[in-house]
């Protein structure tokens, strides 16, 4: 079988042994259910219901404000006990309801439908009222990215099952728990952009979802498994893009100018969950891992149920952690408390132990060039770094620091142990607030 | 679970590689080692001695300096440590002592910390150090002995600098080091030992070695002064030159293409030197001019980024 792969990137140890054959188990949440307004790329919805109203599971409690934004659904059934400004994962604060859980899981009465009887239209709207979002992390509003500008000719459509980061195994169990339903999703997507073919990116250490995927897609004519090596970051879109259709995405252009439009793996679940079973988005699965956890699991969450409840329902702490980190280690953040909402783009719970995650102190550059030889976007990063740490726009423009993409591997190959990323994501913030 | 656990909350990636400054200083050092122990071989204990007192003054160097300068104490990455055996590398076996105690200190103190100490100097100070040496004190720097006996080094024989009846040393004998020379660069066998070792840990790329020992090849054999044409590449300073001087972190470009400009560069230099100049050697030269360039190009050879329309 022919691997695809893209120029550069990083191996850093998976760590995929913890879960990677742990079937996902449904947890109920025990406390209250804390369910943010943002949870999203873009504008956060507006509460619809207010103290003490009484919601079912499925319930819209929130309204998308704005052209980018989603709607916000009750995960859980009960009685709304306050709706007030919280701090998230990330320490940005947004309004969120706060939902006394009763238990019974009462359902808003919902329809199942036939998705071929159903025009473009109704099927994008069915995506937009069930408030799904990009489930790999970057929660951008589906039914915007399914609705790209009418001049952008579609010819792939991609489903990003790559999970390139380690450790995180919810896409990988999904894909073999949930095989039928995913090549729905993505014949439904397929529905939209008729001319399009399908392909499903998937790194080579997940053989049995290849092979199980390959099963399921082996007699459908315009959707093909596409085994990529694997390598970080094999799932960042653009990395993903050029590996299937050896197409670059354009600097400063979205994946739709390369006619292509990638949806990680667990969306398109959504998508046929929300089309076919009329579910909105409830919620979803998170690896709940690392050398910190006693019992690393793939748990199915309720949308809003606390970080702390899913870590002890993974056993809890064998060893006090470092860091706690919402996704995985490449990219993910690291939470200041375990008492915050876990939310629609809750990939992972990382619990990492002080030998696992300690780097020690940064020192000179060497110049060794080793970032440059990673980056897979091309770039120099140590010359980026240095820019934005001066503050110097002019240069950090020169080098192309707004094409960064974030993926760590300049900071994770660097033998002097310095801080690149963190300096070029500080520029490109300080570069577009001064624009 | 403890209600006021502090977790550490900065920024991603939240792993690194197991690579550091010190292990990557580690591995230069034991692609050194063949050619220490061929040093010592030929140049028996005197080229020990120039080698021990060479890492000794680098790393005292760094040491005092940064106290003195009340700056942070970095001689434990192993980078003086590289440069004082490749400074002695550089020396012949005869000098008295007190030749590697001051390019010791030239080396370290004013070639790299004025400049802003690892990472920030503009010139190779190992060979910086060199050129200021001979510069110096010519005669000592080049007395070669060998066997216990005055002798010439082989490209000095070539260029007809010794009296005739000088014979030039077979290929056999300049491939495995026994010949007139500085203690580090005469054994080809034992730097491309160690130079195969650095391909392997991936500490060099092949680019500059490649290129600048091709170049070299390609030109000299045109010119063909030697009886043949591996001969010109087995002598002089150019094994260690390519492989360990050429290719050191801070002083060559950090492109690609960058790579190939330099070592091509540094092969037109050494050979014009050899062939042309009145010194019998030109690596050392030739790479501490190209050190100069290095920053134009890399501005000139920036790669091309992921999607930029052209």
């Amino acid at each position: 079988m022919e691997l695809l792969t893209f120029k550069s990137g990083v191996h850093p140890p998976h760590g995929k042994h913890y879960t990677e054959n742990k079937q996902i188990e449904e947890y109920l949440p025990k406390g209250d259910i804390v369910i943010p307004m943002s949870q999203h790329i873009g504008a956060p919805a507006e509460p619809t219901v207010k103290k003490g109203d009484r919601v079912l599971v499925g319930q819209k409690i929130g309204e998308a404000k704005g052209f980018v934004s989603a709607n916000v659904h009750a995960s859980v059934s009960g009685t709304v006990k306050n709706v007030v400004p919280v701090t998230l994962f990330n320490g940005a604060k947004s309004t969120a309801v706060i939902i006394e859980n009763d238990g019974q899981y009462e359902e808003i009465p919902t329809e199942k439908k036939d998705y071929s009887k159903l025009s473009n239209e109704e099927i994008l709207n069915t995506i937009k009222e069930a408030g799904i979002v990009g489930m790999g992390g970057a929660t951008f509003p589906t039914h915007v990215k399914l609705a790209p500008p009418p001049d952008k000719k579609i010819e792939f459509i991609i489903v990003n099952a790559a999970e390139c980061e380690p450790y995180l195994t919810c896409d990988h169990r999904m894909m073999l728990e949930k095989t039928n339903e995913i090549i729905e999703g993505l014949k439904i997507i397929l529905k939209l952009f008729p001319n399009a073919k399908g392909y499903i990116g998937i790194e080579d250490n997940k053989m049995n979802a290849i092979q199980a995927m390959q099963e399921a897609v082996k007699n459908i004519a315009n959707i093909e498994v596409a085994a990529v090596k694997t390598k970080y970051p094999q799932g960042a879109e653009k990395q993903l893009i050029y590996a299937i259709t050896k197409r670059e995405v354009p600097s400063g252009g979205l994946p739709a100018d390369a006619g292509c439009i990638v949806q990680n793996v667990d969306t398109v679940y959504e998508i046929y969950n929300a089309v076919v079973n009329g579910k909105p988005l409830t919620s979803r699965v998170v690896t709940v891992t690392g050398d910190a956890v006693k019992e690393p699991r793939n748990i199915r969450f309720k949308i809003g149920t606390s970080v702390r409840e899913l870590v002890d329902f993974a056993g809890g702490f064998s060893e006090e952690p470092l860091k706690v980190i919402s996704g995985g280690p490449m990219m993910g953040m690291a939470m200041y408390s375990l008492d915050v909402p876990a939310t629609k783009g809750t990939s992972g719970i990382l619990c990492l132990t002080k030998s696992a995650a300690e780097i020690g102190e940064e020192s000179n550059c060497i110049s060794c060039g080793k970032c440059l030889q990673v980056c897979p976007m091309n770039l120099m990063p140590t010359k980026i770094a240095t820019a934005a740490a001066l503050n110097n726009f002019e240069m950090f423009n020169e080098f192309n620091g707004r094409d960064c993409i974030e993926c760590g591997c300049c900071s994770f190959i660097c033998p002097a142990k310095r801080h690149l990323l963190q300096r070029i994501r500080t520029g490109k913030k300080a570069v577009s607030k001064k624009k | 679970m403890s209600e006021t656990t502090m977790y550490t909350v900065s920024s991603s990636p939240h792993i690194r590689a197991k690579d550091t400054t010190q292990s990557i200083m580690r591995d230069v050092i034991i692609g050194l080692l063949p050619a220490a122990i061929a040093g010592v071989y030929f140049f028996k204990l005197k080229a020990l001695l120039v080698i021990l007192v060479s890492v000794i003054s680098c790393v005292a160097s760094e040491y005092i300096w940064q106290k003195a300068a009340k700056q942070k104490n970095t001689t434990g990455d192993l980078s003086a440590v590289v440069t004082g055996l490749l400074l002695a590398f550089c020396l012949p076996a005869s000098v008295p002592l007190w030749i590697p105690v001051i390019g010791g200190i030239f080396a370290i103190i004013i070639v790299k910390q004025f400049f802003g100490g690892i990472g920030q100097n503009i010139m190779n100070p190992a060979l910086a150090a060199r050129a200021f040496l001979l510069a110096s004190w010519p005669v000592l720097m080049t007395t070669w002995t060998l066997d216990g006996v005055t002798t010439a080094t082989p490209l000095a024989i070539l260029k007809g600098k010794e009296v005739t009846g000088a014979v030039a040393p077979s290929l056999m004998n300049v491939f495995i080091g026994h010949v007139g020379g500085s203690i580090g660069e005469t054994s080809a066998l034992a730097l491309l030992i160690g130079g195969a070792y650095l391909l392997y840990k991936h500490v060099i790329d092949w680019r500059i070695p490649v290129t600048f020992i091709g170049t070299t090849f390609v030109i000299t054999a045109i010119v063909g002064r030697a009886p043949n044409p591996f001969y010109e590449l087995f002598t002089g300073g150019l094994m260690l030159g390519a492989i360990f001087m050429a290719t050191d972190y801070a002083t060559s470009p950090i492109t690609p293409k960058g790579k190939i400009i330099f070592g091509v560069g540094c092969g037109v230099l050494t050979s014009i030197i050899r062939i042309l100049g009145g010194y019998p050697e030109g690596v050392c030269y030739s790479i501490i001019i190209m050190n100069l360039f290095v920053p134009l190009i890399e501005r000139w050879t920036t790669p091309k980024i992921f999607g930029k329309v052209k």
